[in-house]
């Protein structure tokens, strides 16, 4: 399977078995559309006849040549033949945790997806007992997995910050006897943020997510307190003040984008200009929420990833530079093909313990009562469960058995195919299309960044 | 050759026969916690 398009002046072909990339001329382009396997050892007459109103014989003949060589090479239509792999999919060792730590919330923002904050639960913190059971869950059921990851996740977490102190503290303590290595996370909204905290954040938090919408206007429509205020003003400041400490560590600036703001490109530019290079922005999606992404907003979304493809051009251009999460690809070393069947690993190596100890596939499943896998404090865990999400991989999901962006997402977001869809292997077609243009969009700077910019 | 430009060093066969170690970083976990963008993840060996 081969995916083509046109993007900035670049014609790009992405063989998507082996992930082989090539930047082709008008020709080429024109005749992928008239040749695939088996080859013949000369270019089709028929196709000749049908190109050489545009093109020289001469022309057509080297270029299909080419067009075989590469596929001799096994990076032009290569064949699809991982699906002996996912049959492999088997439970695995969990070996990463979402922790929510805390049920509750001091914003209101209009998009949340958990009820600001409590998941429609109740509002809850987590014991220190409770995330003692998690740490010890995670040690014996993380087999021979080294890397241990544990995000605190919320609602805030920082409402529970002494609990999250005492947590790591008590991972950190059995690393040596289980001979395991904690990458601990925090995902926060900065309002508590202050200097004992920000200390504590970057000497602990192998990467640290700092939640803030953009613009300052966009930010504080959103992301309030209930009295309706914006916290743009109250969180910048101790934003810049944890990056500027921050060191090499890993953090990102994180908004969230709606159909109010699809211009949402002024947003990447206003964290970046706020000092921050590390910055993503995620889109609403869902169905019939009030802020959500619909079909009918995708080609102005499509076309606003486009701008802001062509922005970071310009900006490096200038000398400018930072990481887009959404446009970051590794075309040579990225993830193996088997990471790439199954994705995010939700409800098999990834799981989500809320402050009462309930276990969900994710943080996404929080308070489906259908998807609670089991209890940390009572002991138990669905296994029947855990091997259903196992098997959930780009194979057993018929629409990404056939997509070319499978090994790119990887299946996508079980949880928003399951709200919906209906099923967690049934994929959701907004996502996926705004998936697959963030991909066209991150394939082509590369190119830009490799070749320079087309005439 | 003169009308393709290839980016990279296609290696997805490769990682097949000596991936899987599960070692990487769980995808959600990184800076989106809602989309799944696998292909930007490191690998750890």
């Amino acid at each position: 399977m081969i995916h083509k398009y046109k993007l900035n002046g670049f014609n790009i072909v992405l063989d998507v078995n082996s992930g082989g990339v090539h930047i082709v001329d008008e020709l080429t382009y024109d005749l992928l559309d008239n040749v695939e396997p088996p080859f013949e050892e000369k270019c089709p007459q028929k196709v000749v006849e049908k190109l050489s109103k545009v093109y020289s014989v001469e022309d057509i003949e080297s270029c299909y040549d080419e067009i075989v060589e590469l596929y001799n090479e096994k990076i032009l239509f290569s064949e699809d033949d991982y699906e002996k792999y996912a049959k492999y999919s088997v439970a695995s060792p969990v070996k990463a945790m979402c922790l929510n730590i805390a049920h509750d919330c001091q914003l209101r923002c209009k998009y949340c997806f958990a009820s600001t904050g409590d998941f429609g639960q109740g509002r809850k913190l987590m014991t220190l007992e409770t995330g003692k059971n998690a740490i010890d869950f995670l040690l014996e059921n993380s087999g021979d997995r080294k890397n241990l990851e544990l995000d605190f996740f919320g609602g805030e977490p920082l409402m529970n910050f002494k609990v999250v102190k005492q947590i790591v503290e008590y991972a950190r303590s059995r690393e040596a006897e289980y001979n395991k290595k904690f990458r601990f996370t925090i995902t926060t909204n900065g309002l508590l943020l202050d200097d004992e905290k920000i200390e504590f954040i970057n000497k602990e938090m192998s990467n640290v997510v700092l939640s803030i919408d953009g613009r300052k206007e966009v930010n504080d429509y959103f992301r309030v307190l209930p009295n309706g205020q914006g916290c743009y003003d109250m969180i910048l400041p101790k934003y810049q003040k944890l990056v500027a400490g921050r060191g090499d560590k890993e953090y990102y600036v994180r908004g969230t984008f709606t159909n109010k703001n699809t211009d949402f490109a002024n947003d990447v530019f206003a964290l970046y200009e706020a000092g921050f290079d590390q910055i993503s922005i995620e889109p609403v999606v869902g169905e019939g929420d009030e802020y959500a992404l619909t079909e009918k907003d995708l080609s102005v979304v499509f076309k606003e990833y486009e701008n802001l493809a062509n922005r970071i051009l310009e900006n490096e251009k200038n000398g400018g530079k930072f990481n887009f999460f959404h446009f970051m690809i590794d075309l040579d070393q990225g993830p193996c093909a088997i990471k790439r069947l199954r994705g995010c690993g939700c409800g098999n190596d990834y799981v989500a313990i809320t402050p009462d100890g309930d276990i969900y596939p994710c943080h996404q499943f929080v308070g489906m009562e259908e998807y609670k896998m089991g209890n940390i404090d009572e002991g138990t865990f669905n296994q029947e469960m855990k091997a259903d999400f196992a098997n959930c991989h780009v194979y057993s999901k018929p629409e990404c058995r056939k997509c070319w962006a499978k090994f790119y997402c990887s299946g996508g977001c079980n949880a928003n195919n399951y709200q919906y869809m209906g099923d967690v292997r049934s994929a959701h077609k907004i996502s996926c299309e705004l998936e697959k243009k963030r991909l066209e969009c991150a394939i082509m700077l590369k190119a830009a960044r490799t070749f320079g910019e087309q005439e | 050759m003169k009308h393709i430009k290839t980016m990279n060093k296609a290696n997805l066969k490769e990682s097949a026969k000596k991936g899987g170690c599960g070692n990487c970083q769980a995808s959600c976990q990184s800076a989106c916690k809602t989309s799944c963008t696998v292909a930007n993840q490191k690998c750890e060996r």
